[in-house]
């Protein structure tokens, strides 16, 4: 049905319908304007950070790692500059397409690109992850060359570690290793975890974990614009990075060289200390590792290599191997006669080398023990009946209190990680050490035992080292230590790192000065008179043997004994005789006899310190004629 | 006679289709864009500037066309886009995905763009004829006239385009007097199914869910409108980005060239479709509400010019003509701001884009065309 309409009515329905148009032209920008007031206004703050948060990111900026330098300023651990490849995920669309087109370039393995794929995960998103490190020159060119091709590749030089002495000094330097899950827990533990964003590294062991706070320095920020792209456009702030600090150690790099050679193929730990400060000079530990295979993770072969060797090379044996001291334990239980008053200098025994105890007869056969044996005689030649008799007066407890001074059977608190507290024996240790009624009693034969060194107690180089340092210095205690210095990135300001005297222990200096004496004269008459001919300088020292097999009343003849079985070998020592600049105490398992393979290395060790390099040398080629003159 | 020798007598002449207010709005419009462009994409003002020209220019030939004049082209050019969708649909090129443009040698052409204005055109013109006798039938007729252009782009497929042209012709048939008993339940069920869509669109945005009439990437873009956060750096991306450099923009906004969002590159098509974050992230509110009141302006003269208009297909047109530039910015801010879903449909004046910004002029002429109809009556 059609309609008929004028011309005005027409008109009419338009205005009608254009006024409803303009109502709802109204209404729709009134909701516009309602939606925008609602985000520039009610939500504007969280906008507002969202768009900071769109264009800034917060980069860290790694320090660079401290330097380590023996005392006169040797490289121990550096750093030094190195060519990586690097993918940054944020301008890669295909992360996998970009590493099968890279490896077309530079040829990477499985590892290589596990190792990528694991710290991909672990990065953040605007910073570039390595896929291969230390490329050399014609690598850099060959990738460089086809950058253009590799969007989001780049090349760039890194800092790495690196132990230039490789096996020397492993034990004391130690390693880093890229920060792993347990570690990550411990500097969160800390309230580190912070200052590690952007480091890979931490120090896993030896002066490298000790120092790592030291070492590591404070991370810096950069905080960059970025773009959609995720491309750094502009720099907005930045807090440089503090470098870590330089350790400045006191130990002497031709020193440890000369104490690990002498050591050889065998095993065992030489300590040598300064006695006047306490700073440690040598700390060797042998067999060494190379610490270098350890930054990037180290490889299986490599670590069954250390890890299945019978010799336990990764040990430190210097702080680490607690063995009963044998005769070198004699100088202290001499200081601990006249001490109590038990003995005098003067006092002679004659009893035909004979030691009677609870009608078991102990006999010392060699002839110099025998009669008119007084406290130097008694060293020199390390008569044990002498020892016996004084341990029997003297009692366990007495003995243990007055050896606990000396740090012995507890640890020194040397600033390396790892260090054994030994045992110190007394019937309190022995309650508390055995779980079995019957064996917490404590037996006056165990007295005995431990007057000449052996039975329980046990002792590591170091603290047999640190003990004869308070004996050279009359009492005064300097603890050990290797750092000496702590020089600080950001300033360059020296931190003295020594530690403090501790409380010292009360010596007569007329019994140290004694004992000192007859330590002399064990290098020029005594059990080490072989050893230090023609020494060019006097020396003083002490041999022990530490049993490890007991023979059970039969002689022990060495080459009847395998070899894993033999005593180990120890000497104490200092030198020059007269205001000793070094003490040292030597270890050398299943070496047998002290002066046989222990003092020895201490000769060596002396010479080098005394004498030079060159003397040094010479000494090791008499060290052979010297062993057979021991063996006649 | 003599007078128009005089420079100033020729420039009246000269100015004389152009409607004065207009011209003042688009100006200011004009200049607003030209702002903007120099802080999105400076690289391109060259271009604008020859886009302005052009559009400007035809606008005044237009302006200049009496109306009759225009309606009566309105058969032909209908006629003619027509045959373009077709020969679009035939030999058309294929760009990101869509059939739009045709390669004419002379001329790559997108005919979609130019039905936004031939459709309305066609329709007023058909309602102008049959003023008077108008009835129902008229209106099925109409109907029948919208949805093969309509059709036509849909299949392209090109979402926004055809709801512009949809918009265009429903707003002729509205102003044509369509019973108000067939407008109200049609609206009421759009607006129920807007209301439905979004309290349902967890279920409707299932991977597996098929929208029979939709395209699955229109699908995306409306789902992508109902949650933005699902797909942060893929579909939602354009959404998200625009909100925050809105919602960050503030009151007073960053300041000109100071837009982290625009100068960082993390607004999509910012000198396009998106320009408007770009105005409300250096402008904030203030700027966004002066660009809504020069639209406002801009409508409510339209409407007046329409309403004061003699001639039926003449108050037609310019309604319609006003309405779509009322559609454009509705359906472009309400995208941008997220209130929309995300269809190409620019900014108008505004964005860059000179097919978008000549066929927008053209309607401009053709709204004075018919203003200067009821100055100078001469039927």
């Amino acid at each position: 049905m059609s309609e008929f309409r004028n011309p005005e009515q027409g008109w009419r329905v338009f205005r009608q319908r254009a006024v409803v148009a303009a109502v709802f032209v109204v209404a729709c920008l009134a909701l516009l304007m309602w939606r925008l007031y609602h985000l520039q206004v009610v939500q504007h703050d969280y906008f507002h950070s969202r768009a900071e948060g769109n264009r800034i990111a917060v980069l860290p900026v790694p320090p660079n790692r401290g330097t380590i330098y023996d005392r006169h300023g040797e490289e121990l651990a550096r750093n030094y500059s190195a060519w990586t490849v690097e993918i940054n995920p944020a301008q890669v669309r295909n992360i996998d397409r970009t590493l099968d087109a890279l490896a077309e370039v530079l040829p990477f393995d499985e590892r290589d690109r596990r190792r990528f794929r694991r710290q991909l995960l672990e990065s953040k998103y605007f910073d570039s992850v390595p896929v291969r490190t230390h490329l050399d020159d014609e690598e850099v060119a060959r990738v460089a060359a086809r950058l253009y091709r590799l969007p989001g590749v780049e090349v760039r030089a890194r800092l790495y570690r690196n132990y230039p002495h490789g096996e020397t000094a492993a034990h004391v330097i130690g390693y880093i290793g890229q920060i792993n899950d347990r570690d990550v827990q411990r500097i969160e533990a800390s309230g580190d975890l912070a200052n590690y964003r952007g480091s890979e590294y931490i120090g896993k062991s030896g002066l490298e974990l000790r120092y790592e706070r030291e070492l590591h320095g404070t991370t810096g920020v950069e905080q960059v614009e970025i773009n959609a792209a995720g491309r750094a456009v502009r720099l907005l702030s930045r807090t440089p990075a503090v470098n870590g600090s330089d350790l400045e150690l006191t130990l002497d790099l031709g020193l440890q060289r000369a104490a690990e050679a002498a050591l050889g193929n065998r095993r065992g730990a030489v300590v040598a200390i300064e006695p006047a400060t306490g700073g440690i000079l040598a700390l060797a530990s042998m067999p060494s590792f190379d610490p270098n295979l350890f930054i990037d993770g180290i490889s299986t072969t490599d670590w069954r290599a250390l890890s299945d060797s019978p010799d336990h090379p990764l040990l430190n044996r210097a702080i680490y191997s607690a063995y009963p001291p044998g005769s070198t334990f004699k100088p202290f239980m001499a200081l601990a006669g006249l001490g109590t008053g038990k003995r005098t200098l003067t006092q002679r025994f004659d009893n035909q080398g004979v030691f009677t105890f609870y009608g078991q007869r102990m006999l010392d056969r060699k002839s110099k023990c025998q009669n008119g044996v007084d406290l130097h005689t008694s060293l020199v030649h390390s008569c044990n009946t002498y020892y016996y008799e004084l341990a029997n007066e003297l009692g366990i407890q007495t003995i243990a209190d007055f050896m606990a001074p000396f740090g012995f059977g507890r640890r020194t608190g040397v600033d390396i990680p790892g260090e054994a507290a030994g045992v110190l024996p007394s019937p309190q240790w022995k309650r508390e050490r055995f779980s079995k009624r019957e064996h917490q009693q404590w037996y006056g034969g165990e007295t005995i035992s431990v007057g000449i060194g052996q039975g329980y107690n046990a002792f590591t180089p170091l603290q047999l080292a640190h003990a004869l340092t308070i004996l050279l210095n009359d009492g005064e205690v300097r603890p050990p230590h290797l750092v000496r210095r702590i020089v600080d990135g950001q300033n360059g300001r020296i931190l003295d790192a020594a530690p403090l005297p501790r409380t010292p222990v009360p010596l007569d200096p007329r019994h140290t000065e004694a004992v000192r004496k007859a330590m002399v004269d064990v290098t020029k008459v005594g059990t080490a008179r072989a050893v230090f001919a023609d020494a060019g300088y006097d020396a003083g020292g002490k041999t022990g043997t530490a049993q490890v097999f007991s023979l059970r009343g039969q002689k022990y003849v060495e080459e009847h004994v395998a070899e894993r079985l033999r005593d180990h070998s120890w000497f104490i020592g200092f030198a020059p005789a007269e205001r000793p600049t070094i003490a040292v105490a030597v270890l050398v398992e299943n070496g047998g006899f002290g002066s046989q393979s222990a003092a020895p290395v201490a000769r060596k060790v002396f010479d080098y310190h005394l004498l030079g390099r060159k003397v040094a040398t010479q000494a090791g080629e008499t060290d052979a004629q010297l062993a057979e003159e021991l063996e006649q | 006679m003599s007078g128009q020798f005089h420079p100033l007598t020729l420039l009246r002449n000269l100015l004389r289709p152009l409607d004065p207010a207009l011209l003042a709005i688009l100006a200011l419009l004009f200049a607003y864009g030209w702002v903007l462009m120099t802080s999105a994409s400076p690289e391109r003002l060259p271009t604008l500037r020859m886009h302005m020209m052009i559009a400007v220019g035809v606008m005044w030939i237009v302006a200049a066309i009496p109306v009759q004049r225009l309606l009566s082209l309105a058969a032909p050019l209908y006629l003619g886009g027509v045959v373009l969708l077709v020969g679009v649909l035939l030999f058309g090129e294929i760009s990101k995905g869509a059939q739009r443009w045709l390669d004419l040698g002379i001329v790559r052409l997108q005919p979609s763009e130019f039905m936004k204005i031939a459709t309305p055109l066609m329709l007023a013109w058909y309602f102008h004829v049959r003023d008077g006798v108008t009835s129902w039938h008229d209106y099925v007729v109409a109907a029948v006239l919208l949805a093969i252009p309509l059709g036509l782009i849909v299949v392209q497929p090109d979402l926004g385009t055809s709801l512009l042209v949809a918009a265009a012709g429903l707003f002729v048939i509205f102003f044509a007097g369509l019973s108000w008993k067939l407008i109200v339940p049609v609206f009421t069920v759009a607006v129920v199914g807007i209301v439905l869509l979004v309290g349902f669109g967890d279920q409707l945005c299932q991977p597996d869910v098929d929208w029979h009439l939709l395209r699955e990437y229109q699908k995306q873009r409306v789902c992508t409108l109902l949650d933005p956060n699902q797909d942060p750096l893929g579909r939602g991306f354009h959404t998200i980005q625009s909100t925050i450099a809105i919602g960050s923009g503030g009151l007073w906004g960053k300041g000109w060239m100071d837009g982290t969002q625009t100068h960082l590159a993390f607004i999509p098509e910012r000198h396009t479709d998106f320009i408007f974050a770009v105005l409300a992230e250096e402008f904030g509110l203030i700027g966004a509400l002066v660009l809504l009141g020069l639209y406002l302006l801009l409508i409510l003269r339209g409407l007046r010019i329409a309403a004061r208009a003699p001639m039926p297909g003449a108050r037609l047109l310019a309604g319609a003509v006003t309405m779509i530039v009322f559609t454009y910015a509705f359906v472009n801010i309400g995208m941008v701001s997220g209130i929309l879903p995300v269809v190409g449909v620019p900014l108008p004046f505004l964005s860059y884009g000179g097919t978008a910004l000549v066929t927008l002029c053209i309607g401009m002429g053709m709204l004075m065309s018919v203003a200067r109809s009821r100055r100078t009556p001469k039927d």
